[in-house]
């Protein structure tokens, strides 16, 4: 099992240095931070990043401080199902030797039993991994994996878009798939800007409601997946429930009273919700949403993870958006 | 103390606790996160009933009014009644003032049911929820009573305790079990077992309302039985009383009661602690004051508690059993330390 990790790793490797050579080793990623980034949080690389072997030891700058990877890592384990997304995506896959049970994305991510809920340490040693990466420090997963000398990365939920692209740029200078991380943001950026410029303007800005499950728990416009519908120009109506945890639950009353142009489901896939469960509530049949079809189900990986999806979320956004506007 | 204290105690506050609900409800009502102006929520309350028809009620303010608030308002009111009343029927029927409804096992057997139910496929939506949950608490109780019996024949109340704390465990672990080896659907879970009246349905209330009456018809009835129980179990059966077919009796219906009300609501805890013993403590220890009166200020707790949750941070909500916790709980210090403790 390793053996095959090892060798695929080593052959992603060798494709990889190949299209490293045609960008000549991209310098440091100038995608990062645009203006405001503290640099504190923008991922540092002290070698000159090129996506061969010889650019480590490499260090890179975690939620947990600074990490320092002597050897191009080929024993990943992910704990985070976004991150899984994003190793995956910048080219990393091949290295990565286990994913937790949350990782549902790509398909081909070797799943495992592992949990990022209950993370066990033993469990995890046993993968023999050169870098774990998590979401959560949960049970002081960190310092157990720095008493075994198992480097670790926390990448927690990322605040906003540069968010993701840092995470992925800290992946992509630790795993030595830096080249990939780069052209991966650049064209998320690329793609996003489009779909931003494609949303229709209407004289009064859409409102919306983003349903996290079926108690009407949503996402206020200062978390991620509110900043992903402002982008688009869409107004919060849960934004009047801001408690400050960014996931306020809503009266059932009070989102009738607002009647949101559109409503999103984010609960499809845990909680089998779509547009004929919701029309059924008590009171829900007098939504405008509902009665004229603007009623979204989202995939609710796609619309909860930080990860590079967040282009098809948009997508999905801005096309409910132009069904609503005609 | 005499007979006619108490009597004449109940039927003065009888009509007190029952004002206290009509205008809680009233004002639960009138009150809520959809900022409605009282005429309006009258109006279309008016045009919701058969033969009335009011003009100009919105068909969106009549869904906020009956589809939402009324279901809301009722429910809040029968599962206040139901735990108040079951967890005073239980402090008798155990001479155990640390009693409440969930004692025997319920409120695990409920949340494994209703664990079970969601992990397996069930949208929260879904009637097999309560359904689950229903069956899981009267399964906890089944078990709890025959564990129970077994030891020692029931000849004290102590081993069904003690086989409650045991049951209740053992189906907490197993639920925990199954919430953890289904974390896709841990914030439903969560969400159950916080105890919950946002969603209220009318199905809701058609669910509980019959067990409702049944366990407070057969309760009432046994609230003298209860005050002889008060004596002991030896002392009661030269009373001419059979103390493990009147505890088996209570037991069942008072456990058929909370069993109700928590599968529609989740887990609302204190109320059925709280109340009772605030009316022992401000009208007396008889059974025959303490259960009707805590069937009635129970539903004025819980709809005043849940009007609290729907309105203190609009409109966000707060969860109901954070506000029977918070509000109930110094309430009750501040009985506890005002009323001189009967015996």
């Amino acid at each position: 099992m390793r053996r095959t990790a090892s060798a695929l790793a080593l052959a992603a490797l060798v494709v990889l240095a190949a299209c490293g050579d045609d960008d000549g080793g991209a310098a440091a990623p100038t995608t990062a931070a645009p203006t405001t980034a503290a640099p504190a949080t923008a991922p540092a690389t002290t070698a000159a990043p090129t996506t061969t072997a010889a650019a480590f030891p490499v260090t890179v700058e975690g939620a947990n401080g600074t990490v320092t990877l002597d050897e191009r890592p080929d024993a990943i384990v992910s704990l985070s199902p976004t991150a899984t997304e994003m190793l995956f995506a910048i080219g990393a896959g091949p290295q990565v030797v286990a994913v937790d049970d949350q990782s549902t994305f790509p398909d081909d991510a070797p799943r495992t039993d592992l949990t990022g809920l209950e993370p066990n340490l033993e469990a995890i040693a046993a993968y023999e991994p050169d870098l774990v990466v998590v979401s959560n420090d949960i049970r002081g997963v960190l310092d157990g994996l720095a008493s075994l000398d198992i480097p670790a990365l926390l990448l927690p939920a990322a605040a906003d878009l540069d968010g993701t692209y840092e995470q992925l740029e800290v992946l992509g200078a630790a795993t030595g798939n830096a080249d990939g991380a780069a052209e991966l943001v650049a064209s998320m950026q690329t793609e996003i800007d489009e779909l931003v410029a494609s949303a229709p303007d209407t004289p009064e800005a859409l409102t919306y409601f983003h349903e996290l499950d079926p108690t009407l728990y949503t996402a206020t416009s200062g978390t991620f997946i509110g900043q992903v519908y402002a982008l688009a120009g869409l107004e919060n109506v849960g934004d009047a429930a801001d408690d400050g945890s960014g996931y306020p639950q809503l009266s059932a009353e009070f989102l009738v009273a607002a009647d949101p142009d559109l409503i999103f489901l984010a609960d499809t896939k845990c909680c089998g919700e779509s547009a004929a469960t919701v029309a059924a509530r008590p009171g829900w049949a007098e939504l405008t949403a509902v009665q004229a079809g603007n009623v979204v189900e989202l995939d609710d990986d796609v619309a909860s993870r930080w990860g590079p999806r967040v282009v098809e979320f948009l997508a999905a956004v801005v096309a409910a958006m132009e069904a609503t506007a005609g | 103390m005499t007979d006619a204290g108490p009597l004449r105690v109940r039927g003065w506050w009888l009509a007190v606790a029952a004002g206290s609900v009509v205008l809680a409800a009233a004002v639960g009502l009138l009150v809520g996160p959809a900022a409605l102006a009282p005429t309006t929520v009258l109006r279309a309350l008016l045009d919701g009933l058969p033969f009335v028809d009011v003009d100009g009620v919105s068909a969106r303010d009549a869904a906020i009014v009956w589809d939402l608030r009324l279901p809301r308002v009722v429910l809040a009111l029968l599962v206040g009644a139901m735990l108040s009343l079951c967890g005073g029927a239980y402090q008798g029927a155990f001479r155990n003032a640390l009693a409440d409804p969930y004692l025997l096992g319920v409120a695990a057997g409920a949340g494994l049911g209703a664990t079970l139910a969601l992990t397996g496929g069930a949208g929260s939506a879904s009637a097999l929820v309560p359904l689950a949950a229903f069956l899981g608490a009267i399964a906890a109780v089944v078990l709890t009573y025959s564990v129970g019996a077994a030891g020692d024949r029931l000849r004290s109340p102590a081993s069904l305790v003690l086989a409650g704390v045991a049951v209740a465990s053992f189906l907490t672990a197993n639920q925990t079990f199954v919430q953890q080896r289904n974390s896709e659907t841990i914030r439903e879970v969560y969400s159950w077992i916080l105890g919950r009246l946002s969603g209220a349905r009318w199905a809701d209330v058609a669910l509980l309302a019959p067990y409702a009456l049944l366990t407070a018809v057969a309760l009432l009835a046994h609230r003298r039985q209860l005050d002889v129980l008060g004596v002991g179990d030896d002392e009661a059966s030269t009373l001419g009383l059979d103390p493990r077919r009147t505890r088996l009796l209570v037991v069942v219906a008072a456990s058929l009661g909370t069993a109700a009300a928590v599968s529609v609501s989740g887990l609302i805890g204190f109320v059925g602690i709280i109340v009772p013993h605030t009316v022992r403590l401000l009208f007396g220890a008889s059974y025959r004051v303490i259960l009707p009166l805590s069937l009635l200020f129970g539903a004025t707790f819980l709809c005043l508690a849940d009007l609290a949750a729907r309105t203190a941070l609009s409109p966000a909500e707060v969860p109901i059993g954070v506000v029977t916790a918070m509000v109930g709980a110094p309430f009750f210090v501040l009985v506890l330390r005002t009323s001189r403790v009967p015996g």
